[in-house]
C-alpha cells in the first residue's frame, strides 16, 4: 500500500527543485535538433502523404474527403465499429478492399432492407455479429459515405518513432538529455571531492610547514565559565525553559495524535487503475451517471462492472492521445483487459463468458461505522457538488481521499452552509418559522439542527 | 527505647546451633523448586542461541512493531456487483410481502431486505393474521448457524441428484405404504400436489399432525358444520366476551385475534367491550380480561355446561361453587344482553364442550363468530396420528415422508413412535435441522426457511396469502414441494405449480398484484382439507343434553396439569431463537426457561418455595411430574399469583436437545405429558433435590397503589367523573398554592420553544396494550440490541431497550391498593401493610405497562452526564452518543424509568457470548444503519432516530411535506393492537397531536416534572356486571 502525504514536505519540494533544474538542462539539449511536435491536422495529413500508393489511388477515385470522414466516423460509427478490431460491429479498416462499393452504400443508408432482400454477403455479416441490426442512415449523401469510406480505406499510420530518422533523432535527443544528467552530476561529485581533499592537503602542508619554521600557533584560551552551566545555574531560565519546552511538547504531541485515523491523502494502488482523469475528466462523464446511487442512497455506490461495460463494451483500447508520459496506451489498455477479465467478457467473440471475478477495490473513504453519512442528502437534498468533499477529481489520475473527514471539519462545512430550502416543499413550513425564530433569510444547516449529535451517530 | 525483641519462626531457632535452622537460613525455600522439571532438557537448554538478553529484544522489537502496525488503519476492501441486480440499490431497503407458515404461526408480513438479505420483519396491515413476537424473531432463525446445509444420506452429506435418485428407486420398490406425515400447510397448491403424488405412487396416506392440537375443536366444527376447519372469530366487533380456558390472546387456535380483540378495548364513545375470563392458568388474555376467575380445569367443563344452560335458558342453578356460578349467571346474562354483539370461546380440550362453546354462539346469533369462512390454520387429527403409529409398529408402513415436524420430540407416545420407525424401511425427514427425528431417519432433506421458499396459505376458506423467497437460499436446499414434483416427474419449479394451480382462482387480483401484497381473496382451486376423510368421526349427531350432563359431572381427582404455550417459544419450533428465549414472559417475567406455575396456596401445601436470592435473583424448588406413568423429573416450580389453586401449568416447547446450540438448551419437554393430545392432565407432584435458577427481568410484582405510574379506573368512572376524579395532574406547592406540575412557574428550568420542526412524541395506550412482546422484538430486530444469556439477565444486565413491565395488584383491583394505602396512617400501619401491599393478590388485576425511554424534555440523565454524551434533541428526542460515552454510569442512575442499558460485555464477536452476534451468519441480521455498541458504553432507545431521519430524507428528497402515519418507530409499527402511536405533535392534524390533548391521556411519574414525551393513556376497566 502507498500512503501519500498531501502535504508537501520539505524533502518532496527540495528533490522537486533539483529535477526541475535538471530538466530545465534536459529541455536545452533536446530543443536542439529539429522536431517540433506536429499538430493534430499536419499528423493527419503525414499519415495520407506516407500511406502506400494504392490507397491514394482509391481515395482519389471515389474522390473522398478523409477528414469530413473522420468526423462522420466518429460521430456515428465508432460507437459501434473500430478500425482495428472487433467491436459490436465488424472492423472497417480497408472494408473498400472487401466490400464493392455500392454495396456498402446500400448497407450503410439501410442494412436491415438489404437483410430483407435476402442479400447473401448481407445475411452472412448479419448473422455473425450476432444478429444486432445496424441503424440505417438515410441522412447520409453518397458523398458522405465515400468520405466515410476514404477515412477507413486508409492504411493504419505508422506511429512516428518507429520511422528510422525520427527514431535516430529522438534517441539522440533523449538520451543525451539522460547521460548529460549524470556526467554532470559525476562531475561535480568529484570536483567537490578534489576540492575537500586538496583543502585538507594544504592545510596539513602549511602545519607541518609551521612547525619546521617554529611558528606558533594561536591556541584558543578557556573561558572561566562554561554557558550551560551558568544557565544550569540559574534556576528562573530552568524553569521558564522547561515551561516553554513541555507547552512546545504538548502542542506537538497534541496535534501528532489528533492526527490519528485522518487519512487525509490516502491514495492506495487499485487493482484496477481506474483513471477518474481519463473518465471524468477527459470525457466529461458526469459523477452520478457511474455512482448513480448517490442520488437515492447513502452510499455512492462503487459501480458495478456491468455499468463499466455499457461503455467498455466498445471501448477497448484508449486512444492514442490518452496516453501521458507515465502511463502508456499499453498501460491502459491492459487496465482494460483487467475489465474484461473481471467481468467476464471475450473480446474476440464479443461474448460474456460467465466467468466473473468481482474486483477488490480498495475503500479510500472510510467513516467510522458509529458515524452516519448519507450521500443523497448531500448530492440530492442539498445539492452540493461532489468535488466539495472529494476535490479535483477529474483531475485525480489514481484517486485519493481529498478532506480530512473528521467531524470537526463535518461540522464547519454544516455551520457555514446554507439549506437548499427554495422550492422544496418540505422546508416550505420549518424554513417560514425558523428564519422568523432566527431573523435571517437563508438558514445553515446549523440552525436546521444539522449538528446535533444524533443526527449522524446512532 | 527501641525494642530487642525477637520473634521466632519455630521452636528449632531456640537452638542456635540446630542444624536445620542453619541449613534454612541459607535456602530461600524449603523444598528445591523442581525447575528442571519445567526447564526440561538441560543440554538442550544449554545449546540453545537465545539468550536472555535476545529474548527481551525480542520482545521490545515485537511490541514496539505491534504498536507500530497499529497506527496504521486496515486495508477495507469494497466489492461491488459484476451485475447489479436491477432492483437492488446499496444502501436503500426494499420491501417484500410474503407469508409465514411454519405449521404454528400463520401470518402476512412484510420483509425488509438490505443488499439483498432479510433483516427485519414488518406488519402487512393488509394481512388479516397479524404478526407476533415469534413471527417478528423469525428473521434471525433464517441465520441460524444450526440449520442443515445441504442433505443427508443416512448421516452423511450427499447431493441432490444422488438424493432424489436413491429416494425414488426406493420409493418405487416400497413393501407397504407410503405415509406423508406433515405439519399443516394450509396450502392448497401442496395439497394438490400431494394429491398428485399419491396418484403416481399409490398407496400414499397423507397424515397431518399439528404438534399442539386444536383437534377437539376442529372435531366439533366438523361435527357440527361438515368441514374440517376453525371459525373465524372477529372480535373487534364483540361488545362481551366470555371466555373459558380460552387464550385467545395467545395460540388458542391459530393465534392472531388480538389486534381485532384490541379495537373493541379501546373505549369509544363511552362504550368498551366487556371481557370475562374463566381460567385455571394464569394466561395473557386472563391478565387483560376485566374479570378474572380462577377456576380448576375440571370445573371448566362444568362451568360450559352451565354457561349454556343459563344462556339457553336450560338451567336455573349448577354444582360449581357459589362465586363461580354467580360469575356465569353474570356472564350469561350480558351475553344474552349484547345478543348477536356476544361470544362464548372455551379452550377446553374436550369435543363435547367445544361443541357447546359452537352451540351457545348459535343461540346468541352470535355475529363474531363466522362459520362461512373458517380458519383452515389447523388440520392435524390426532386419531390418524394414533392409527399410523399403530400401523408403523404393526410393520404395514414401507416409507414414511416427515416434513416440518418433529414427531420423536414431539408425540406424547415418542417412544412408540420411535419403535415403530425402526420398522419402517424409508424414512426421509424434511428438516431445517438435524433434530430428534432427522437423526433416525435414513435421508434427510435439507429444507429453506420460508423467507427463501415458495408457497401458497389458506388463511380462511375466502383469504390466501402468498409466500415468497425473499433471499436466495443461503445453502443447499430444496423445499418439500420442489422435492415432491421431482418425485412425481414433473419438470417445473413449485413457483410455477403455485402459478398454474392459481391461475383463475384469485378473483379480481392478478398474480403480480397478489405477490405484491402478499394476500388475495379468492376462491380455493383444490380443497385444502387432507386426510379428513380417513378419520371416522366418532360422534355423528351432537346430543347437547348428554354432553351437558357428562360436563356437568366431570370430577377433578387431585392436582390437575394444564399443559400451554408460552408466548416466547410457542410450540418450540424456534427453540434455537436467542432472541425468543429471552424475550421474558409476559406474566411471570421470566426468559430463557419453563417452568411450573403452581398457587401459592398449592405451593405452602407441598412445601414448595421460591426465594430471593443474595444479588436479587430468584430461585425455585424442584419437582418430579407424574402424568399417567410418565414422569418428568426436576421441573423448576414457579409460585404465580393469580393460578388457579388445584392446578398447575407448564410451557411446551422446551426442553429440545437436537440440532439446538448448547446455550438454548433450557428447560423441560412437556411433551411426553401431553397424553391423548389433551393439554388437560391430572397430575401428582413431588419435590425434587435442588434448586433452579431463573433468570427473571421483573421481580417486584405490585405496584404498592402508586398511581403515578399506571393510572387505571373504570368505564363507568371515566364515563360519568370529570378528568380529574380519574387522572389527576399532580400538584405542587408554589407559595402556599396548589400548583399543576406542569406549570413553567414550578419549572426549575428555562423551556425551549418546541413548536418548529418536528416533535416526536409518542402514546402508549394501556388499554390496547396486550402484553404480546411483539414491539419487544422488533426493537430487537431494527436496533442491533444483542442478546446477554441466562447468567446475565439474572443479574438484570438485559439490554432491551424496550420491557413490558407488569404489575399485580395486592388487593383483588387496583383501586383497593390505591384506597388502602391513602387510609394507612401512622408508622405502626405503614410498616405493617406495606409489606402486606408487596405480595401480590391471589387472583390479582394485571397491568402491562411497555417501558422505554421516556424521552424526557427535561432529562435527568442528561445534566449529570460528564462528558455531555446525552443530550436533548430539537426534535424532542433524548440522544444518546456511543462514541462519546465513557461508561460512568451516572445516566442510568439518575433515570427515574430505569431504561437505560449499561454494556457490562462486548456481546458481538465473544465466545462467552455464543449469540447471533458471534458468527457470521447470525450478524447477517444486524441492521447497517444502526450501530453495534461495544463495551463500556450506555445505550437505550433511540425513538428509533434511524427511521424518522429516513422518512425526512425522503420527504426532502421528493420535496413534499410529510404525512401522518409516516413517522413510525419499530415498535409503533410492530404494535397491530394500534397501542402504540408514534407522530409530530407539531403537526396538528395527526393523530398523536389528538391523543396529547386526550383526557385519558398522562405521563408516568409526572409530579417529578421530567416532562416526557412518550405518554400513556389511562388504563380503562369495563367492571359493570350487568
Amino acid at each position: 500500500m502507498k500512503k501519500v502525504k498531501y502535504r508537501h514536505s520539505a524533502a518532496r519540494i527540495v528533490f522537486f527543485s533539483v529535477s526541475l533544474f535538471f530538466s530545465f538542462n534536459t529541455l536545452l539539449l533536446a530543443q536542439e535538433p529539429d522536431d517540433s511536435p506536429l499538430s493534430e491536422d499536419e499528423a493527419d495529413r503525414q499519415e495520407t502523404v506516407q500511406g502506400p500508393q494504392e490507397s491514394n489511388v482509391e481515395a482519389e477515385v471515389s474522390g473522398g474527403d478523409e477528414a469530413a470522414g473522420k468526423e462522420l466516423f466518429n460521430t456515428l460509427c465508432a460507437a459501434c465499429h473500430k478500425l482495428d478490431g472487433n467491436s459490436i460491429g465488424p472492423p472497417l479498416r480497408g472494408v473498400g478492399d472487401r466490400r464493392e462499393t455500392e454495396w456498402l452504400h446500400s448497407w450503410i443508408k439501410n442494412s436491415q432492407a438489404l437483410i430483407a432482400e435476402g442479400d447473401e454477403q448481407a445475411v452472412a455479416i448479419y448473422n455473425e455479429y450476432n444478429q444486432v441490426a445496424m441503424p440505417p442512415f438515410p441522412q447520409l449523401s453518397d458523398s458522405d459515405i465515400d468520405n466515410i469510406l476514404a477515412y477507413v480505406n486508409a492504411p493504419k499510420a505508422v506511429p512516428q518513432e518507429k520511422q528510422p530518422g525520427a527514431e535516430a533523432a529522438g534517441a539522440g535527443a533523449q538520451g543525451g538529455g539522460g547521460i548529460s544528467t549524470d556526467i554532470l552530476l559525476g562531475i561535480l561529485a568529484f570536483v567537490l571531492l578534489m576540492l575537500l581533499v586538496i583543502l585538507y592537503l594544504v592545510n596539513k602542508t602549511l602545519r607541518r610547514f609551521a612547525a619546521a619554521s617554529g611558528v606558533e600557533l594561536p591556541v584558543k584560551e578557556k573561558r572561566g565559565k562554561p554557558i550551560w552551566k551558568s544557565f544550569v545555574e540559574n534556576q528562573f531560565l530552568v524553569i521558564v525553559t522547561s515551561v516553554v519546552l513541555v507547552l512546545v511538547g504538548s502542542y506537538f504531541a497534541y496535534g501528532w495524535m489528533m492526527q490519528v485515523g485522518v487519512d487525509q491523502g490516502y491514495q492506495p494502488i487499485q487493482p484496477i487503475h481506474f483513471s477518474h482523469r481519463i473518465h471524468a475528466g477527459d470525457n466529461q462523464i458526469e459523477c452520478k451517471f457511474c455512482h448513480s446511487s448517490a442520488r437515492v442512497s447513502k452510499t455512492s455506490g462503487i459501480p458495478s462492472l456491468n455499468v463499466c461495460m455499457n461503455c467498455h463494451k466498445s471501448i477497448s483500447e484508449v486512444a492514442e492521445g490518452t496516453a501521458t508520459e507515465e502511463y502508456s496506451k499499453e498501460f491502459y489498455d491492459g487496465e482494460i483487459a483487467k475489465l474484461y477479465d473481471a467481468v467476464g467478457w471475450d473480446v474476440s467473440q464479443q461474448a460474456y463468458t460467465g466467468e466473473t471475478e468481482p474486483v477488490k477495490w480498495i475503500r479510500i473513504h472510510n467513516l467510522p461505522d458509529f458515524a452516519y453519512f448519507n450521500h443523497s442528502q448531500h448530492v440530492e437534498v442539498g445539492g452540493i457538488a461532489c468535488q466539495t468533499c472529494h476535490g479535483p477529481v477529474q483531475e485525480m489520475e489514481i484517486m485519493y481521499q481529498n478532506a480530512p473527514l473528521t467531524m470537526g471539519w463535518c461540522i464547519s462545512c454544516h455551520r457555514e452552509t446554507n439549506v437548499r430550502t427554495a422550492g422544496n416543499e418540505y422546508y416550505e413550513k420549518v424554513h417560514e418559522e425558523l428564519s422568523r425564530k432566527y431573523e435571517v433569510e437563508e438558514l445553515t444547516v446549523a440552525q436546521m439542527g444539522g449538528i446535533e449529535c444524533a443526527k449522524c451517530h446512532y | 527505647m527501641s525494642s530487642n525483641k525477637k520473634y521466632w519462626k519455630s521452636v528449632e531457632e531456640l537452638n542456635e546451633t540446630s542444624s536445620i535452622v542453619e541449613t534454612h537460613s541459607q535456602k530461600e525455600f524449603v523444598e528445591e523448586i523442581p525447575t528442571d522439571e519445567f526447564l526440561g532438557n538441560k543440554e538442550t537448554l544449554e545449546t540453545s542461541t537465545t539468550s536472555r538478553r535476545d529474548f527481551l529484544k525480542y520482545v521490545g522489537f515485537s511490541t514496539a512493531a505491534a504498536s507500530l502496525a497499529a497506527c496504521e488503519g486496515p486495508v477495507m476492501k469494497s466489492i461491488p456487483y459484476v451485475v447489479q441486480p436491477e432492483r437492488i440499490v446499496p444502501g436503500v431497503a426494499n420491501y417484500y410481502a410474503t407469508t409465514m407458515a411454519d405449521g404454528f404461526d400463520f401470518s402476512s408480513v412484510l420483509v425488509k431486505t438490505r443488499e439483498g438479505r432479510p433483516i427485519k420483519i414488518e406488519q402487512n396491515t393488509m394481512g388479516t393474521t397479524g404478526a407476533n413476537a415469534r413471527v417478528h424473531a423469525s428473521v434471525l432463525s433464517l441465520y441460524d448457524n444450526k440449520r442443515l446445509q445441504r442433505p443427508l444420506a443416512n448421516g452423511e452429506v450427499t447431493s441432490w441428484e444422488q438424493f432424489d435418485r436413491e429416494v425414488k428407486e426406493k420409493l418405487n420398490n416400497v413393501d407397504g405404504e407410503i405415509v406423508l406425515l406433515t405439519q399443516t400447510f394450509a396450502s392448497p397448491s401442496t395439497a394438490k400436489l400431494i394429491n398428485e403424488f399419491s396418484e403416481k405412487f399409490g398407496n400414499v396416506r397423507h397424515v397431518v399432525y399439528d404438534t399442539v392440537s386444536e383437534d377437539h375443536m376442529l372435531d366439533a366444527f366438523e361435527n357440527r358444520y361438515g368441514r374440517r376447519a376453525l371459525p373465524s372469530y372477529e372480535f373487534s366487533t364483540a361488545e362481551v366476551i366470555v371466555s373459558i380456558g380460552a387464550d385467545f390472546l395467545g395460540d388458542w387456535a391459530g393465534g392472531g385475534h388480538d389486534a381485532g380483540y384490541a379495537k373493541g378495548r379501546i373505549p369509544e364513545n363511552g362504550k368498551m367491550s366487556r371481557h370475562v375470563q374463566f381460567e385455571s392458568n394464569f394466561s395473557l388474555t386472563g391478565a387483560n380480561a376485566d374479570r378474572r376467575i380462577t377456576l380448576t380445569l375440571s370445573q371448566q367443563k362444568a362451568a360450559i355446561a352451565a354457561l349454556h344452560g343459563y344462556v339457553t335458558g336450560g338451567a336455573s342453578t349448577s354444582n360449581l361453587p357459589a362465586h363461580i356460578d354467580d360469575a356465569l349467571i353474570k356472564a350469561a346474562r350480558q351475553l344474552r344482553e349484547a345478543g348477536s354483539k356476544a361470544v362464548v370461546v372455551t379452550g377446553i380440550p374436550d369435543v363435547e364442550a367445544q361443541s357447546l362453546a359452537l352451540s351457545i354462539n348459535e343461540a346468541l346469533g352470535s355475529t363474531v363468530m363466522n362459520t362461512a369462512t373458517p380458519r383452515m390454520l389447523r388440520q392435524g387429527s390426532t386419531a390418524a396420528v394414533r392409527q399410523l403409529v399403530a400401523d408403523m409398529q404393526a410393520g404395514q408402513v414401507g416409507a414414511i415422508l416427515i416434513a416440518g415436524v418433529n414427531p420423536v420430540y414431539s408425540l406424547p407416545f415418542a417412544d412408540e413412535f420411535v419403535e415403530g420407525l425402526a420398522k419402517v424401511d424409508l424414512k426421509v425427514t424434511f428438516s431445517m435441522k438435524n433434530d430428534e427425528t432427522a437423526l433416525l431417519s435414513n435421508y434427510v432433506a435439507a429444507t429453506p426457511h420460508y423467507l427463501e421458499s415458495w408457497g401458497d396459505v389458506e388463511f380462511t376458506t375466502q383469504k390466501f396469502g402468498l409466500m415468497q423467497p425473499t433471499i436466495r437460499p443461503l445453502f443447499d436446499t430444496s423445499q418439500f414441494q420442489d422435492v415432491l414434483l421431482r418425485w412425481t416427474d414433473k419438470n417445473i419449479s413449485y413457483a410455477d405449480y403455485l402459478k398454474q394451480t392459481w391461475e383463475g382462482s384469485m378473483g379480481s387480483s392478478s398474480w403480480v398484484d397478489a405477490l405484491h401484497d402478499g394476500v388475495f381473496e379468492g376462491t380455493s382451486p383444490v380443497s385444502a382439507q387432507v386426510g379428513a376423510d380417513q378419520v371416522t368421526s366418532a360422534s355423528t349427531s351432537f346430543d347437547e343434553s348428554a354432553a351437558v350432563r357428562n360436563l356437568s359431572a366431570a370430577q377433578g381427582e387431585g392436582l390437575e396439569l394444564e399443559l400451554y404455550t408460552s408466548v416466547a417459544m410457542g410450540a418450540g419450533n424456534q427453540a434455537n431463537n436467542p432472541w425468543l428465549q429471552e424475550l421474558p414472559d409476559p406474566i411471570t417475567r421470566a426468559s430463557w426457561d419453563n417452568y411450573l406455575k403452581i398457587s401459592r396456596a398449592d405451593a405452602e401445601a407441598l412445601g414448595l418455595e421460591n426465594e430471593h436470592v443474595s444479588n436479587g435473583a430468584l430461585n425455585g424448588n424442584y419437582v418430579n411430574l407424574k402424568v399417567g406413568d410418565t414422569v418428568l423429573e426436576k421441573v423448576p416450580v414457579f409460585i404465580q399469583p393469580g393460578q388457579a389453586r388445584g392446578v398447575v401449568s407448564l410451557a411446551l416447547g422446551y426442553g429440545k436437545r437436537e440440532g439446538i446450540q448448547r446455550e438454548m438448551q433450557v428447560g423441560v419437554n412437556a411433551y411426553p405429558l401431553y397424553k391423548d393430545f389433551r393439554a388437560h392432565q391430572n397430575v401428582i407432584i413431588e419435590k425434587a433435590a435442588g434448586v433452579h435458577e431463573f433468570a427473571c427481568l421483573q421481580l417486584h410484582t405490585t405496584l404498592m397503589g402508586r398511581n403515578d405510574i399506571i393510572k387505571e379506573t373504570t368505564l363507568e368512572i371515566f364515563n360519568t367523573k370529570d378528568v380529574h376524579v380519574w387522572n389527576e395532574m399532580p400538584q405542587v406547592s408554589l407559595n402556599h398554592v396548589e400548583t399543576p406540575v406542569t406549570s413553567p412557574d414550578v419549572d426549575l428550568w428555562d423551556g425551549f420553544d418546541r413548536s418548529v420542526g418536528h416533535h416526536f412524541k409518542m402514546s402508549i395506550d394501556l388499554n390496547a396494550c396486550t402484553g404480546c412482546g411483539a414491539c419487544v422484538i422488533a426493537c430487537h430486530a431494527e436496533n442491533n440490541v444483542p442478546v446477554v444469556g441466562k447468567e446475565e439477565v439474572r443479574k438484570y444486565r438485559d439490554m432491551h431497550w424496550l420491557r413490558i413491565d407488569r404489575y399485580y395488584s395486592s388487593e383483588e383491583t387496583f383501586e383497593q391498593d390505591v384506597e388502602k394505602k391513602e387510609n394507612m396512617s401512622g408508622l405502626g400501619d405503614s410498616l405493617s401493610q406495606f409489606g402486606e401491599m408487596e405480595m401480590a393478590s391471589d387472583n390479582p388485576q394485571v397491568v402491562f405497562q411497555p417501558m422505554l425511554c421516556q424521552h424526557c424534555n427535561h432529562a435527568p440523565c442528561e445534566t449529570v452526564c460528564p462528558v455531555a454524551a446525552t443530550m436533548h434533541g430539537r426534535q424532542g428526542q433524548n440522544q444518546m452518543i456511543y462514541n462519546r460515552c465513557v461508561g460512568t454510569r451516572y445516566c442510568a442512575n439518575n433515570c427515574p424509568y430505569k431504561v437505560r442499558r449499561f454494556n457490562w460485555f462486548l456481546y458481538n464477536k465473544n465466545e462467552e457470548f455464543d449469540y447471533n452476534m458471534n458468527n457470521d451468519l447470525g450478524r447477517m441480521v444486524l441492521n447497517p444503519d444502526v450501530t453495534v455498541r461495544s463495551r463500556g458504553v450506555m445505550e437505550k432507545c433511540s425513538f428509533c432516530i434511524q427511521r424518522t431521519q429516513k422518512t425526512i430524507l425522503d420527504a426532502k428528497r421528493e420535496g413534499r411535506a410529510i404525512e401522518d402515519g409516516e413517522f413510525q418507530t419499530a415498535c409503533s409499527a410492530a404494535c397491530d393492537k394500534g397501542a402504540i402511536v408514534f407522530g409530530d405533535v407539531n403537526d396538528e392534524a395527526s393523530k398523536i397531536a389528538a391523543l396529547s390533548e386526550d383526557e385519558r391521556m398522562y405521563h408516568a411519574l409526572e409530579y417529578i416534572g421530567t416532562k416526557p414525551n412518550v405518554m400513556y393513556q389511562t388504563k380503562v376497566r369495563n367492571t359493570s356486571e350487568a
